[in-house]
């Protein structure tokens, strides 16, 4: 139906998507999957991190990629605070009421920026905005392989942090039994602070690689968040090969679900997946047997 | 959501409405102010056109306020009864309610055709005049509602002028071009343009190649782009909104895909300063056939020069909210009332000629203002040209555009 010169570029500007919406799975699969927050909050904090990008390019003329240190820095440290002194004050230790507090958390920070900001769709240009890369004969934005690149460097690091540092081992020991945990002497709410520290700190690089090739809006969180709940359970929760993975499954799919069904039925492809996960694999691609 | 009408408002409006029939004269140092509702999209998908139609229609009730409010009403000041239709037809209606309760003797509004279609419904159950300010979809005006006026052109005339236009143009360059794609947003306007596009074209002798449809918003457009490298139309058409207009034609330019002409029919970014000041590369050469000024009249820059000293941008949609609240204005000056009948009376045989849109005389037939016709401009030189018809071009059209 369509010939290598059409496909191609499809698959590899999948992959490219994918990898920005694996980045976003990165941080909800830790809070989701290894601490069991719902974070509704995670595409508001998106929306957040995309408007403190762009804020720093408008007024201080920042280069989106320049912004990464500081981006990645603030949004751990509201990522800590928030968990800390409001998600973990307001649940009193009961899962459904996270569920709520970020699901409020999510609207109030939308209405925040749409007083703050209005809801005028903002971009920004840098001298790259357009530029491209020739593969093949795909013709790829150089901000989406920047993006493919770094949401794969940020996963290994991810990686890296939870499996070979001290904090790592904290993390998964909390997230396999909390009581245990405590009893050995980890600080189990920092560990819950820290966690949700480094999800928003992968939303901060996300938003860095994103806007250069994208734009920000106070809506426009919505349009990820259910992407990459749907990443998190399709790779397996808590498992970051499988966020990885998932995501860049899941941009391929659409990319050729859009090419084939058109752009309003592109997304029937994902959840199409996910379905069929669910039959056949429901601990997820990566996820171990529970 | 609406107050409850209880008995101590009840009582309380019926009063202050008994005291005002009874004693017109005892307030009269102080005319009442005519209440006009003010309803755009200012939130949701929606937003940045629905807030610059409110700031047209804010502009044009200060300018009338400060110039003596309505001179026949002893000079009532209008007082804008402001209304968020969220960017969905439900969420409009529900405001035309809470403007019917207010008091409102007329409303303006409400952008976008889907939602223009439920509020005017909505507003004639109370014989409510509504004057439409942008909503291009024809149905707007064909359903015999009498409370319901559009001053600016339909759908279906714009297509028509664009397609005629394309012709000469296209006749004039020795036919270069013979494919058409066009790419819509899915909503009533998008989808009815294209489908009265695709119906007309094959009638000038163009092959339609492919018709997409896409959500509000859409993240991505290469695929649709790489959809278009394969049929490598001659001529690109677009009939959507700001944001995925211009998202999709800068992933043309990233794509390297370029058509001998972008076409736009009502194209949302087409003929837009902010669109040309942010990307002039992606904007240059575009045409757009839509809603425009005189550019021969002084006014029409005049009000530019407010809006941008604003910091925000002159585009279709403050300067057609600015002259249907003027409209307005004009009617109920002839109307000295603030009755809704009179109203709907003075808007049917308006006359109303103190305006900057290119439409000749003014006259209702059905509701709709048939003098009404856009205009087809071109980004030339990082500026938005008129270039048809001859009385008002300002620049000769580029077609086609080298590539």
């Amino acid at each position: 139906m369509f010939d290598f010169g059409i496909l191609f570029p499809a698959v590899l500007n999948g992959l490219t998507t994918g990898a920005v919406y694996a980045l976003v799975a990165l941080g909800l699969t830790l809070i989701y999957g290894v601490l069991h927050i719902i974070n509704f909050a995670h595409g508001a904090a998106l929306m957040m991190a995309l408007y403190g990008v762009w804020f720093l390019r408008q007024f201080l003329g920042l280069d989106p990629y320049l912004a990464l240190p500081p981006m990645v820095a603030v949004m751990f440290a509201a990522g800590y605070a928030l968990q800390r002194g409001i998600v973990n004050r307001a649940s009193h230790g009961k899962d459904e009421n996270i569920l709520l507090v970020t699901l409020g958390l999510s609207i109030v920070l939308e209405n925040l920026a749409l007083l703050v900001f209005k809801s005028d769709t903002r971009t920004i240009d840098t001298p790259y905005t357009l530029a491209t890369v020739a593969i093949g004969p795909a013709m790829i934005a150089v901000p989406k392989l920047v993006a493919f690149a770094g949401a794969l460097v940020a996963s290994a690091l991810l990686l890296w942090i939870v499996r070979g540092t001290d904090l790592g081992r904290a993390i998964r020991a909390v997230a396999k039994e909390k009581q245990g945990a405590r009893l050995v002497g980890i600080d189990v709410d920092h560990v819950y602070a820290m966690s949700f520290g480094i999800g928003l700190a992968c939303l901060g690089a996300a938003a860095c690689f994103l806007l250069p090739a994208y734009y920000v809006n106070p809506q426009v969180g919505n349009g990820f968040v259910l992407v990459a709940f749907t990443i998190v359970v399709l790779g397996g929760m808590g498992s970051f090969a499988g966020a990885l993975v998932g995501g860049l499954l899941i941009g391929v799919v659409e990319s050729l679900g859009g090419l084939w069904f058109g752009e309003s039925l592109g997304q029937i492809g994902i959840f199409l997946l996910f379905i069929a996960v669910l039959l056949l694999r429901p601990q997820g691609l990566f996820g171990a047997r529970a | 959501m609406s107050t409850p009408l209880n008995r101590r408002r009840f009582v309380a409006q019926a009063g202050a409405t008994a005291t005002a029939l009874a004693f017109p004269l005892v307030g009269g140092a102080q005319p009442k102010p005519v209440r006009v509702g003010v309803l755009h999209p200012v939130t949701g998908a929606l937003a940045y056109s629905g807030q610059q139609c409110r700031e047209g229609a804010l502009l044009a009730i200060e300018d009338i306020n400060k110039a003596g409010g309505i001179r026949s009403l002893g000079g009532a000041k209008i007082e804008p009864l402001l209304g968020d239709a969220q960017s969905t037809p439900a969420a409009g209606t529900a405001e035309v309610e809470k403007m019917n309760e207010a008091g409102a003797s007329a409303i303006v509004g409400a952008y976008a055709s889907a939602i223009c279609l439920a509020t005017t419904q909505a507003a004639a159950k109370y014989n409510l005049p509504h004057i439409v300010d942008v909503g291009v979809a024809d149905q707007i005006v064909e359903r015999g509602l009498k409370n319901t006026f559009r001053f600016s052109p339909g759908y279906t005339r714009c297509a028509q002028i664009a397609l005629a236009n394309l012709h000469v143009l296209n006749t004039a360059a020795g036919k270069p071009a013979k494919t058409v794609m066009i790419i819509h947003e899915e909503s009533l306007f998008g989808t009815g343009t294209a489908n009265l596009l695709a119906r007309e074209l094959p009638g000038y002798g163009y092959e339609v190649k492919e018709v997409v449809k896409h959500a509000n918003p859409t993240r991505d457009f290469n695929n649709i782009v790489l959809r278009m490298k394969a049929v490598n139309p001659d001529i690109v058409i677009p009939a959507n909104y700001y944001n995925e207009y211009a998202l999709l034609v800068r992933t043309m330019q990233q794509q390297k895909v370029t058509p001998k002409a972008i076409y736009s029919v009502l194209g949302g970014a087409a003929s837009s300063y902010k669109f040309v000041k942010e990307f002039p590369q992606a904007a240059n050469g575009i045409i757009d056939c839509n809603h425009w000024f005189n550019p021969k009249d002084k006014r029409a820059f005049d009000l530019k020069k407010r809006v941008e000293a604003k910091n925000l941008f002159y585009s279709y949609e403050v300067f057609l909210t600015y002259t249907a609240m003027r409209l307005l204005a004009d009617a109920l000056e002839r109307a000295k009332s603030t009755d809704r009948a009179a109203i709907v009376n003075a808007l049917e045989t308006s006359t109303f000629s103190d305006h900057f849109l290119p439409y000749g005389p003014t006259k209702f037939v059905n509701g709709q203002n048939t003098g009404a016709q856009p205009l087809m401009t071109q980004v030339l030189g990082n500026d938005i040209k008129v270039i048809v018809p001859r009385d008002y071009r300002q620049a000769d059209p580029i077609f086609p555009l080298k590539a």
